[in-house]
């Protein structure tokens, strides 16, 4: 963070807590602070069940957030009303991870697109009709496909459909929650080009969240490594492949197998022992303790702090 | 080393209300013994339906294997009844499933599943076959395998749980073991743990190992052999270097391009095959990549391509490798213009 650019989201000690009945509490999100720059890429990576879903839901509003806030252009997402809850529902978009549960079956294409198009009033009539032609052939698809239903298309046009609903109301940020992984591999390119070339196009901002590391590492301008709710580990994209410094970060990198024979003979991998644990009652002081091969007694009593230790390079951890 | 398995020429439709979906269209691979073959391809492309077929797991109708041979350790399975494949399966040849959690019996102890292919192939005891799924469990490397054995699948993780199901699979020391996709319901971590298991297993047990993945990267890490299938048919084959160094089919390049490699800059664009896989319903006569491959001669619209050898077990289906085809420089691997 230069401090130069904008920041177009600040999430300020954001906290989002579910109730999971007899008295326990599940800490999906636990004091976030992260900052998205105007224009920037910024991915979000980390294990099912470490909270980065919930925190991109409640960054758009989807949840309301246990503490904390979300600023959005500098105001408060979660207290907004009238008029300026809906500027900021047309700005900030979500593409899903499912193309198959998020799009309507009963609904045609080009009713799925232009639903948000007449929520916010942005088009009427023919130039309603011309405008989702021109999100059709923006995405890739073509206007013979407006009047089909969903499963008429395969995985990655069905993708394609997500990313015109997303695009339709003119956005500003788009979280992409694992946009990807339900996809083939050769589809998965041609979704991924497609999304940067929008942003080129458009300016637009985007909360990348994904598992796939290498995927992630080629989209993203930073990367926020998420562990049991907690950010572990931020840093440019660069960085944090070259130089990997909370011991997570470095087993998660360690164990992507590499679509190349000699390195994987040669790697040495980082094993992480057992599971995840349950982020219902999450341990005290640093969650990945347990799990960690340089845990001090210190590790297991105090929640390490996020400090800079690096120019622009973030890490939550007590052996910096 | 000695032949495990030979598949030839394997058809498998299915029929449907609107026509015949040709699934695999004419198949040949082998299996030797305590090998692994990573069988890489895009969905629809039929490599779940050849598995499948090897274990006779096709439902017919509305299947039909409209021809070919599967020899399994000297017998030819597609002539077997029902009776005799039930002992093959299982016993012989068994087989890990995507996602643990709908193919393990949600209302059966885990050591149970474990028990029941011991109890019924090898006519154990029960209470002997619950101390081998206790010893099962612990060569998956589940801790605390006494209590574990009485549990639920519900009380385990994922990564649990599919450690559980590569100890059904291995408990009866099947001579193949076929793994649809087995880490890709998994998260990197627990992956790499499960990747480091079968390759350990595989050493102690001699196991031989069919992994159907799109994951290049778990290709790499696990794989001696590579077969790529496309469209129902194998279009390359070769030894793992081959394959990632020397490909020689332009779906091949495109597979591996289309893979962000670390080292890519992010100002580049990632090399995608446009369009998508062809209709099976009436699959073109020709080469089924021609529509999508940027290579495409008037030859491979009109004629399939010819197995044409490139070295020793290295072979691919394309128009390319005539002698009389142009030149092409593959756009990956280290390898040397065609």
């Amino acid at each position: 963070m230069t401090g130069q650019e904008n920041a177009l989201i600040e999430i300020n000690n954001l906290k989002k807590y579910f109730n999971v009945g007899r008295g326990a509490v599940l800490k999906a999100v636990d004091d976030v602070n992260l900052k998205i720059m105007e224009g920037e890429t910024l991915g979000l990576v980390g294990e099912s069940g470490c909270g980065k879903t919930t925190l991109g839901r409640t960054v758009i509003r989807l949840y309301e957030p246990t503490g904390g806030e979300v600023l959005f252009e500098g105001k408060n997402v979660h207290k907004l009303q009238g008029q300026e809850l809906r500027g900021f529902n047309r700005k900030a978009q979500m593409i899903f991870q499912d193309p198959y549960a998020s799009l309507n079956p009963r609904m045609t294409v080009a009713d799925i697109i232009g639903e948000g198009i007449d929520i916010h009033g942005l088009y009427k009539n023919r130039e309603r009709t011309e405008r989702i032609y021109e999100l059709l052939n923006l995405v890739g698809l073509n206007k013979e496909h407006a009047n089909r239903f969903p499963h008429e298309f395969s995985g990655g046009q069905r993708q394609r459909i997500g990313i015109a609903r997303a695009l339709a109301v003119e956005p500003k940020f788009i979280v992409c929650d694992e946009p990807i992984s339900a996809l083939d591999v050769s589809i998965q390119a041609q979704v991924v080009n497609l999304l940067m070339e929008l942003q080129q196009k458009f300016k637009l901002t985007y909360l990348f969240i994904a598992h796939d590391l290498s995927m992630v590492k080629y989209v993203s301008d930073r990367i926020a490594v998420m562990y049991l709710g907690v950010v572990v580990e931020l840093a440019t994209s660069e960085d944090l492949h070259k130089s990997p410094l909370h011991p997570y970060t470095q087993a998660l990198l360690s164990a992507i197998p590499i679509p190349d024979p000699e390195t994987e003979r040669k790697k040495k991998r980082i094993l992480l022992e057992g599971d995840v644990p349950s982020p219902i009652n999450p341990p005290e002081g640093c969650r990945f303790a347990k799990r960690c091969r340089h845990a001090k007694p210190v590790c297991t009593e105090k929640q390490p702090e996020f400090k800079e230790v690096e120019k622009n390079h973030f890490v939550a951890c007590h052996l910096y | 080393m000695e032949r495990l398995l030979e598949v030839k020429d394997l058809q498998v439709s299915f029929k449907t209300y609107a026509g015949e979906v040709k699934a695999v269209r004419g198949v040949s691979f082998h299996v030797d013994r305590g090998e692994t073959v990573a069988v890489v391809g895009e969905s629809g492309c039929g490599k779940s339906v050849t598995m499948q077929a090897i274990m006779r797991l096709i439902p017919m109708p509305p299947g039909v294997i409209k021809n070919g041979t599967i020899i399994f350790d000297g017998k030819d399975i597609t002539k077997l009844s029902e009776k005799e494949m039930e002992h093959i399966r299982g016993s012989e040849i068994s087989m890990v499933f995507q996602d643990p959690m709908t193919s393990l019996n949600p209302t059966m102890k885990v050591g149970a599943q474990i028990a029941e292919g011991l109890i019924k192939h090898q006519k154990m005891h029960p209470s002997k076959a619950r101390e081998k799924a206790i010893e099962m469990l612990k060569l998956v490397g589940i801790p605390n395998a006494e209590k574990r054995v009485d549990q639920y699948p519900h009380e385990f993780s994922g990564g649990m749980r599919q450690r559980a199901m590569i100890a059904i699979a291995l408990a009866c020391n099947p001579k193949l073991l076929i793994a649809d996709e087995p880490t890709t319901a998994l998260d990197v971590t627990i992956q790499a743990q499960i990747l480091d298991l079968m390759r350990d297993l595989q050493k102690k047990l001699n196991t031989a190992i069919i992994i159907i993945t799109h994951n290049l990267g778990v290709v790499a890490n696990l794989a001696q052999r590579v077969l790529v299938m496309y469209a129902g048919k194998i279009i390359e084959r070769g030894s793992l270097d081959e394959i990632f160094y020397n490909p020689r089919h332009p779906y091949t390049w495109g597979l591996l391009m289309s893979v962000p490699t670390p080292e890519l800059d992010k100002n580049k664009r990632l090399a995608s095959i446009d369009g998508t896989p062809p209709d099976l319903f009436a699959p073109p006569v020709g080469c089924a990549f021609a529509a999508r491959c940027e290579y495409a001669m008037r030859i491979c619209y009109e004629k399939y391509p010819e197995d044409f050898p490139v070295s020793d077990g290295h072979s691919a289906a394309c128009w390319l490798l005539h002698p009389m085809a142009p030149k092409v420089k593959p756009p990956v691997g280290k390898g040397v213009t065609l």
